[in-house]
């Protein structure tokens, strides 16, 4: 094992770390952040298999469904491991359950699922949805997505997230029994409220523009990174004709031929080596993907922030303009252009009986208005507040994977360094003795 | 110029009749076929062509020894040289090794200093050829003087005619496009520089073109003008009597066709070769190009984090350095990897072209013999004429595969240098990138522990216990 230097703590200097055990050094921080779930029961998606079945307009489609696998955490302690509980799992399902949690918990940051397509790929073979690769990846993000759920402290409590893990049948009707698809807001209304917003929290704003440069930099870094592998691929592949030429060559030569072929032999094994590097390196651009997502979530939190301000001003704007309906009513004078005072004009002013009438409605309207306004004004108070904490929770996780995943592309590429450096001098040797 | 010194021993009197100097070697005294005493039936008829090969070569090969120093000379020395033959200078060939070691060296050549001249009629550069030496042959132990490429080119040209039997090593190409080569920027003009120095170094290298007058003169000569145009009037003459055309050659002899065939699958490889090299070169150009885009993401991902600010640099400045070291890397195989390749196509062109010239001379030899061995007079002796040619063929013969030795070594080992720095610079390449990668860790580290994620140390150790056997 390398020692970098920092000779006390020798085992975070290990840099022969590999891309899944810096993956579960990820894992073991959400499992020892100690939710209560988390504390009872291992949550994995082991598995993943190709059905058939017939779709909602009866026709033949080929889906792939995913283990999701629960354990007890006491129960391997008498020493026998028992076989876990297990369900199939479609992704549309799990697309389902990350639906109900956004709409239900606006307030926080809800953690992304795994690309529903394959983007940025630097290699055309794997942008299909039933590659081999591509669905092994797809079961590592999605149990990325349970742990970061399970590890959440307020998510972890819920009871529809509880029952996706662990009733196969039936759960489906009982999210839709929730009602959340009626809870949820429009597109429409969410961006009315940002255009009209007026008072909104400088923080979330500030939050909201940081998720679009986060995913701008992001999206660009995956990009560049894509084509990057691209060519690193054609570069190494290239090197593989040297191993034939060099082959060929040394059936001409007398003594140069041994160190020739066996040279030959080290280009190969050069230009093998860089399918494990570039499989290495998506490791780190699905980390990057799940904050590009990540980023999203981000945004609607501050979105619904500005949703619910703008619905407090709202109903402020409302109560405000009934109260002076009132004054004018009661005092007679007109204040503003209204329609009333037109028509009160032109055609006569009210009895006071009419009048009577209007003020008491008003009277009622208001005292709604100030309860409504009140409501309002508590609902975005604790809005604010919870949502606030979940951001900070959230920044200080992002900071911490996101150095993980810098660490771990460090690493990467001193691997791919130090095989390379063995591959050449091992083809060095060759050829001095050719 | 050639005149061969009639006071030395028998066997030196074997190539009167031989115009060129040649490298023949003869072990003990012994007289070949053409010296007049023997008989038309002893000739060894090169219409048996295989045989006579065979037979005639061995013998050859057998006094040819590199090791035998006794009496005969090494393989390749003159026994006639084309400066005055003094002995203290014929001492001096005995002792020159084949094998080139530093130490039996007596002539030393290099080329540097590149300048650039402008006149009112054309611009163009000289090199400095200093040459060091103890050969009587030089009046000075020193020289150090200026030449363009016209001269290495008048050079060459001169060593081909003069000594058409043998190999002359190969020159950078003459001719450059204008519009597409820069002929004056500093890679060109160091490109050149090093392939002009090996040449003048395989000339000095070389036992029998070192001893070349045109050779001393380019190297001595302070105007090398005067030298060029008297040069060119007495060599005249010479250069016409090797343009034999016409004569059909009935086949070439074993060795020599194996010659040819390896030549022509060894251009085959080369030219792979290069092509590979250049596509390698452009992928990796192709690659550079989207590094340098890389860094500036990070870079820019920077101004808007706080707590991964120094994080995100350090990855900025290590692909940065990643970057400059593939660069590099990529200009050295384009300077220093394929020039070495087009030297080698042109070099074996040249050696095709003198296995032609043997052809020639062999087949000019043996239409001239069918044409005796049929005369009805069989009691008048040979022909002289006839007895030259065939001295001629075995000079070539002689000349050619000692040649071939001496390139055969050669090529290995510029080969074997070729090849081992392009492994070399590939080492360095990625060692610039590891360190640099390396530097970064301790960087990225330090701050997750001052964050106070120390409970990952005993969840890391848990792991690197639990899964030993989990290699990547």
């Amino acid at each position: 094992m390398a020692d970098s230097g920092s000779g006390d703590i020798a085992v975070i200097g290990n840099t022969d770390l590999t891309p899944s055990e810096s993956e579960n050094n990820i894992k073991n921080t959400m499992v020892e952040k100690g939710t209560n779930l988390l504390k009872r029961m291992e949550i994995g998606v082991a598995e993943a298999e190709k059905r058939t079945g017939k779709n909602a307009v009866n026709m033949q489609e080929t889906y792939t469904v995913y283990l999701v696998e629960t354990r007890a955490v006491d129960a391997s302690s008498e020493g026998t491991t028992p076989v876990p509980d297990s369900l199939w799992r479609r992704y549309s399902e799990f697309e389902l359950l990350k639906n109900y949690l956004l709409v239900t918990y606006p307030f926080l940051v809800v953690p992304p699922l795994p690309e529903k397509r394959a983007e940025f790929v630097w290699h055309k073979l794997s942008a299909d949805n039933m590659d081999p690769d591509f669905v092994e990846r797809r079961r590592v993000g999605l149990e990325n997505f349970l742990l970061r759920v399970a590890s959440h402290p307020v998510l972890s409590n819920d009871k529809i997230f509880y029952s996706f893990l662990t009733e196969e049948n039936g759960w489906k009707e009982s999210v839709f029994e929730t009602g959340f698809q009626a809870k949820a807001d429009s597109r429409l209304k969410a961006l009315n409220a940002t255009f009209r917003v007026k008072n909104a929290d400088k923080r979330f704003a500030d939050m909201k523009h940081y998720g679009d440069e986060l995913q701008s930099v992001i999206s660009q870094l995956l990009r560049v990174r894509a084509r990057a592998a691209d060519r690193l691929y054609g570069v190494y592949k290239v090197h593989g004709n040297y191993g034939r030429v060099f082959s060929e060559w040394s059936a001409i030569e007398k003594e140069m031929g041994d160190g020739l072929q066996s040279a030959g032999h080290h280009m190969d094994a050069y230009a093998a080596s860089v399918d494990d590097i570039l499989e290495e390196e998506e490791h780190y651009a699905d980390q990057l993907k799940e904050y590009l997502f990540y980023a999203d979530a981000l945004r609607a939190v501050c979105r619904k922030h500005e949703l619910t301000q703008f619905e407090l001003e709202m109903a402020a704007q409302d109560l405000i303009s009934k109260k002076q309906q009132q004054e004018e009513l009661a005092t007679g004078t007109l204040r503003t252009f209204s329609l009333k005072g037109m028509t009160s004009k032109l055609f006569g002013q009210e009895t006071p009986e009419q009048r009577e009438t209007k003020l008491k409605m008003l009277e009622t309207q208001i005292e709604e208005g100030e309860e409504l306004v009140k409501e309002k004004n508590t609902e975005c108070e604790e809005f604010v507040k919870s949502a606030w904490v979940d951001i900070e929770r959230f920044k200080e996780q992002k900071d911490h994977d996101l150095r993980e995943a810098l660490i771990s592309y460090a690493i990467m590429q001193i691997s791919m360094c130090k095989k390379g450096i063995q591959v050449w001098n091992n083809a060095k040797e060759c050829f001095s003795k050719m | 110029m050639f005149a061969h010194s009639t006071s030395a021993a028998v066997k030196l009197n074997n190539c009167a009749n031989c115009l060129f100097p040649c490298a023949m070697s003869t072990g003990t005294p012994r007289s070949l076929p053409s010296s007049g005493q023997k008989s038309l039936k002893d000739i060894c008829h090169p219409l048996s062509a295989e045989e006579s090969a065979r037979s005639c070569s061995p013998d050859r090969l057998k006094t040819s020894n590199p090791g035998e120093k006794d009496r005969s000379l090494p393989n390749g020395t003159p026994v006639d040289t084309s400066s005055p033959a003094s002995s203290s200078s014929l001492l001096n060939r005995l002792q020159l090794d084949d094998d080139l070691d530093g130490e039996t060296r007596d002539l030393f050549v290099t080329v540097d200093d590149p300048k650039k001249h402008v006149s009112t009629m054309e611009t163009y550069i000289t090199y400095r050829v200093c040459t060091k030496t103890t050969r009587t042959e030089f009046d000075f132990p020193e020289y150090s003087v200026r030449r363009r490429y016209q001269d290495f080119d008048w050079l060459r040209n001169r060593l081909e005619d003069s000594q058409p039997t043998h190999l002359i090593p190969p020159l950078p190409e003459k001719f450059v496009m204008k519009g597409v080569v820069d002929r004056f920027s500093e890679e060109f003009v160091e490109t050149r520089r090093k392939a002009l120095d090996k040449f003048l170094k395989r000339v000095a290298d070389h036992p029998v073109l070192s001893f070349n007058e045109h050779f001393n003169a380019f190297l001595s000569a302070k105007d090398l003008n005067k030298r060029l145009g008297l040069a060119l009037l007495t060599k005249m003459g010479e250069s016409v009597k090797y343009v034999t055309g016409g004569y059909k050659l009935r086949g070439r002899p074993m060795e020599f066709a194996a010659m040819g065939d390896y030549l022509d699958v060894f251009t085959q490889k080369l030219g792979t070769i290069d092509r590979i090299a250049q596509r390698i070169i452009k992928e990796q150009s192709e690659y550079l190009m989207e590094l340098r885009e890389y860094s500036p993401v990070y870079t820019s991902w920077t101004s808007f984090e706080e707590d991964l600010h120094e994080p995100l640099e350090g990855v900025a400045g290590c692909v940065s350095n990643c970057t400059s070291a593939l660069d590099e890397l990529t200009e050295d195989m384009s300077e220093d990897f394929l020039p070495v390749l087009k030297e080698y196509v042109l070099y074996i062109e040249s050696m095709k072209n003198v296995l032609k010239k043997r052809d020639q001379v062999q087949a000019e030899y043996e239409t001239k013999l069918e044409a005796v061995v049929f005369r009805e007079d069989k009691k008048t002796p040979v022909p002289t004429d006839v007895e030259k040619c065939q001295d001629r063929v075995e000079c070539f013969n002689a000349d050619l595969k000692a040649d071939w030795d001496r390139w055969q070594n050669n090529k290995r080992q510029d080969f074997r240098q070729l090849l081992t720095g392009m492994a070399d610079k590939n080492i360095q390449y990625y060692e610039k990138c590891l360190a640099a990668w390396e530097s970064l860790i301790p960087l990225l580290q330090d701050k997750q522990e001052t964050k106070g994620w120390n409970s990952r140390i005993t969840v890391l150790g848990t792991l690197n216990c639990l899964q030993p056997g989990e290699e990547h």
